[in-house]
């Protein structure tokens, strides 16, 4: 299970340059994001997409309020 | 959603993931800067004034009193050691007993909105309900200030404005 982080956390580990990801559809995310962040929906996940992340940098994801 | 999606990376191989689980409700609440189509519109964030007085929970209005009259508004806010809104002092409450302690004389819970609140709804509830201002909290209820309605009707007149 991945760890649950607050804000203080995720503004951390971006300072630390974490990679921010919304999960959200891509209408949303086009709307409105935070700074910074890709887009890789849900729906679309899998190995192709996620390529473009690195490995090697910790990966904070996001969507409306986690539900 | 994220928890699965994080889930879904950590299957694909990814060992450092976290889960920012309140997610971008709880940063846009907070008034923190974003992008996209919609980060122009106009919200409460952009009008909002940090300049309130507040006061400690045990602490005599006579003191919060003077500094009310030093400042723009005629009004105060209680607030917890941790920054928490928990009461308003109006101006009626800070001329009585100057002894009181805030916290015995305060109108506790007052009514808040989030920094992401759009300002066009806002500066319409103030008008339709005779407000001069309206009070702004993160999620977790700590104060972050006031939106006045001039300030919020300045603000929209200029997003309105051609040529702006």
């Amino acid at each position: 299970m991945a760890t649950r982080i607050d804000l203080d956390g995720l503004q951390e580990l971006v300072a630390g340059g974490a990679q921010l990801v919304e999960v959200l559809p891509r209408g949303e995310y086009v709307e409105e994001h935070l700074p910074g962040a890709i887009n890789l929906p849900l729906k679309e996940l899998d190995a192709a997409t996620t390529r473009q992340l690195d490995h090697s940098r910790p990966i904070i994801v996001y969507c409306w309020d986690g539900l | 959603m994220s928890p699965r999606a994080a889930c879904r990376l950590q299957t694909l191989g990814f060992t450092d993931v976290y889960d920012y689980v309140l997610g971008k409700a709880d940063w846009l609440a907070h008034g923190l800067p974003t992008e996209g189509e919609h980060a122009d519109v106009p919200r409460a964030k952009d009008v909002l004034r940090d300049d309130v007085v507040t006061a400690q929970l045990d602490e005599p209005i006579g003191a919060v009193r003077e500094r009310v009259a030093r400042s723009p508004y005629g009004f105060a806010f209680v607030l917890a050691g941790d920054g928490t809104l928990l009461g308003r002092l109006r101006k009626a409450t800070l001329d009585g007993d100057a002894d009181a302690a805030a916290q015995d004389v305060m109108d506790p819970g007052p009514s808040t909105v989030r920094a992401d609140s759009k300002l066009e709804k806002l500066a319409a509830r103030m008008r339709q309900h005779n407000l001069d201002a309206m009070v702004v909290t993160t999620p977790q209820g700590r104060l972050l200030g006031v939106v006045r309605r001039d300030d919020a009707e300045r603000r929209l007149d200029e997003a309105d404005a051609p040529g702006l």
